[in-house]
């Protein structure tokens, strides 16, 4: 009895170490914060140094280009908060769009048919990587490395079997060319201002991502898996599913980038998409995802997609060499991390 | 005989003749190596069973068996009388037992109510079934504040609170969830006099709201406080077997360290200082 009455005056004692955060810290601790205020940066930045960056039209094209970054690194950054890297993301890009190409106009396919087979090779790609990350407990950096180099070989080895050159052959004169165009390559006018269809598909990715991690519960087994995969396991979280799904959720994003790739391009080089998987992972870790997975978000890994798109254009616009593209985006990645580690330190501390 | 077992399910945790768990004369062999040897004891709703032993004593393999990481080699594990072989930690905990480690199986970067509720989550009843966050929010505010933790912000990463409040919540989890039977390893191991403190008073107040918990521990004082009933357990053995009234914290403290061992080296520390 006297326990319970302890308990209950115990009750009332506030634990001082624990305190409310207040508005603007909450803010600031978001894993993104640091990114955002990076990217308004940059963005007058470019305003000021770059007269042509001002028009409409300049920042329809840096959406566009960063809509194209964008929708592999929402998934990748999906995958890093769940604790794995895919280095094969990029090469498996071109992987989907060489497949749907090839498969389509060597068996006389309708192209929705050959992107609906390039889709079950991205998938079947994801489901292998994941695959032999969980059964084989050997860190994802290295299977995925290992698949990078497979499928660099595929595609280049594969192409040149199949077409006789180093590029797929033209396809826009086959079924479907029309409405897979449309789908995946077309273009809107916004306020007189012609806006690239994958904008709006980077941005819908971004949102169903951002619901699905916070508002269900895959998204916190997603953190759990992440954080903690051995707790997350002993909870009852299906933590290879889990994975593996995330894995094959890169492989979708690849092959929707994929698809963009053919049906913009209409030929597609075999060798090409190697070390975009860095640009990818880039943009995550500039959007505040840690490398050790269990923390971040996919608008983060956007505004970090955003940043690339912009410095991408902007360094055109301002009519420099754009060898210095690289450069810059080294500055902003060192920046970024250590302002996002500030950001979480300072808010952490309050 | 199945009757009253039944019935002893149904009416849990309300304390029977039957014990929530009996071990009879388990023991546990890898290979050519005896882990356990011989080891019976039994869990009453509302009693604390504390289990005492040195590191290597064989506590951990007695926390795997009843756990079912793995099935002993000999004797019989009975749950409400029954006789069990439990394959997996799914077989144990759909039994009502809960077993809360000391790495207390939490996700450090999450927020207290998200890991309070992982892999249980509570989701809204119609489309598209998102997460009901705010009554995962309220409900461990509750669950904790019956336990006197009182949390402003169950937002917090769970990293973020101090051991003894960790350790409280993972248990507060297991409660909450339908446990009968805890068990709690080591759970004042790492903690400080005051944060123990804490974890101890809620053993006591589990014990009293009619949980058989079994209290693993290497400290005779936290067993001592709390316990009804002592195992110590040496080498794999099974040395001794008492109740609360038979035994004085002396007593306990003496057999838990090898008795003559202690007072030797008692002995041999003061003709040190002196």
């Amino acid at each position: 009895m006297s326990t319970e009455l302890d308990v209950a005056s115990h009750k009332i004692i506030r634990d001082e170490r624990v305190k409310e955060r207040n508005r603007v810290q909450r803010l600031l601790i978001r894993p993104e914060m640091g990114a955002a205020i990076g990217a308004v940066a940059i963005f007058i930045f470019f305003l000021i140094v770059a007269p042509p960056f001002r028009s409409p039209e300049a920042l329809a094209t840096v959406l566009y280009a960063s809509s194209t970054i964008g929708i592999m690194a929402c998934a990748v950054a999906l995958l890093m908060i769940g604790g794995e890297f895919d280095l094969s993301a990029g090469v498996a890009v071109t992987t989907s769009s060489l497949a749907a190409s090839l498969l389509a106009y060597n068996l006389h396919l309708n192209l929705w048919a050959g992107a609906g087979l390039a889709l079950i090779v991205a998938l079947a790609v994801g489901f292998l990587n994941g695959y032999l990350v969980m059964k084989t407990k050997i860190p994802s950096f290295l299977i995925t490395l290992g698949t990078l180099l497979m499928l660099t070989g595929i595609n280049l080895a594969a192409t040149k079997l199949i077409s006789g050159q180093v590029a797929t052959p033209s396809v826009n004169d086959m079924q479907g060319w029309d409405s897979a165009q449309k789908v995946f390559s077309s273009s809107f006018p916004i306020f007189g201002v012609e806006v690239r269809i994958t904008v709006f598909w980077w941005l819908l990715f971004t949102a169903i991502a951002t619901w699905v991690l916070f508002k269900t519960r895959i998204g916190n087994w997603i953190f759990a898996v992440g954080g903690d995969e051995e707790s997350a396991r002993a909870v009852g979280v299906p933590v290879t599913a889990v994975k593996v799904g995330l894995f094959m959720c890169v492989g979708f994003a690849a092959w929707f980038a994929g698809m963009h790739l053919l049906f913009a391009f209409n030929t597609v080089q075999s060798g090409q998409g190697v070390g975009n998987e860095f640009i990818y992972i880039i943009a995550a870790v500039i959007g505040g995802c840690l490398l050790t997975g269990g923390y971040g978000t996919a608008i983060g890994a956007a505004i970090g997609a955003f940043i690339f798109g912009m410095v991408q254009q902007g360094i055109v616009y301002a009519g420099w060499n754009p060898d210095w593209f690289k450069f810059f985006m080294g500055v902003m990645l060192l920046f970024a991390v250590i302002a996002n580690n500030a950001f979480r330190n300072y808010a952490a501390k309050r | 005989m199945t009757a009253t077992v039944d019935q002893d399910v149904e009416e849990a945790p309300s304390g029977g003749k039957v014990p929530l768990v009996e071990l009879k004369s388990v023991g546990k062999s890898y290979g050519n190596i005896t882990a356990l040897k011989d080891i019976s004891l039994r869990v009453h709703a509302g009693e604390v069973t504390g289990i005492l032993g040195d590191n290597g004593a064989g506590k951990s393999t007695l926390i795997k068996i009843i756990a079912g990481y793995h099935p002993q080699t000999d004797g019989e594990l009975l749950v409400d009388g029954e006789p069990m072989k439990f394959t997996s930690p799914k077989d144990s905990l759909s039994k009502g037992i809960a077993t809360v480690y000391q790495n207390l199986a939490v996700v450090p970067l999450m927020p207290v109510w998200r890991n309070f509720f992982l892999g249980q989550e509570i989701r809204k009843k119609s489309f598209p079934w998102s997460l009901d966050a705010n009554a995962m929010r309220a409900t461990t505010l509750s669950e904790l504040s019956k336990m006197g933790i009182d949390l402003p912000d169950v937002d917090v990463p769970i990293g973020s609170l101090s051991g003894g409040q960790r350790q409280c919540v993972a248990i507060a989890r297991a409660v909450f969830f339908g446990a009968r039977v805890l068990i709690l390893d080591e759970p004042t191991a790492a903690l400080g006099v005051k944060q123990s403190g804490v974890v101890l008073k809620y053993i006591t107040a589990a014990k009293e709201a009619g949980f058989g918990v079994v209290f693993i521990t290497h400290n005779p004082h936290h067993a001592h406080m709390v316990g009804d009933h002592f195992v110590i357990l040496k080498r794999g053995q099974q040395k001794l077997d008492c109740t609360y009234d038979d035994i004085t914290l002396e007593h306990l403290t003496q057999e838990m360290a090898g008795g003559d061992e202690l007072e030797a080296l008692s002995h041999e520390l003061r003709a040190a200082k002196g």
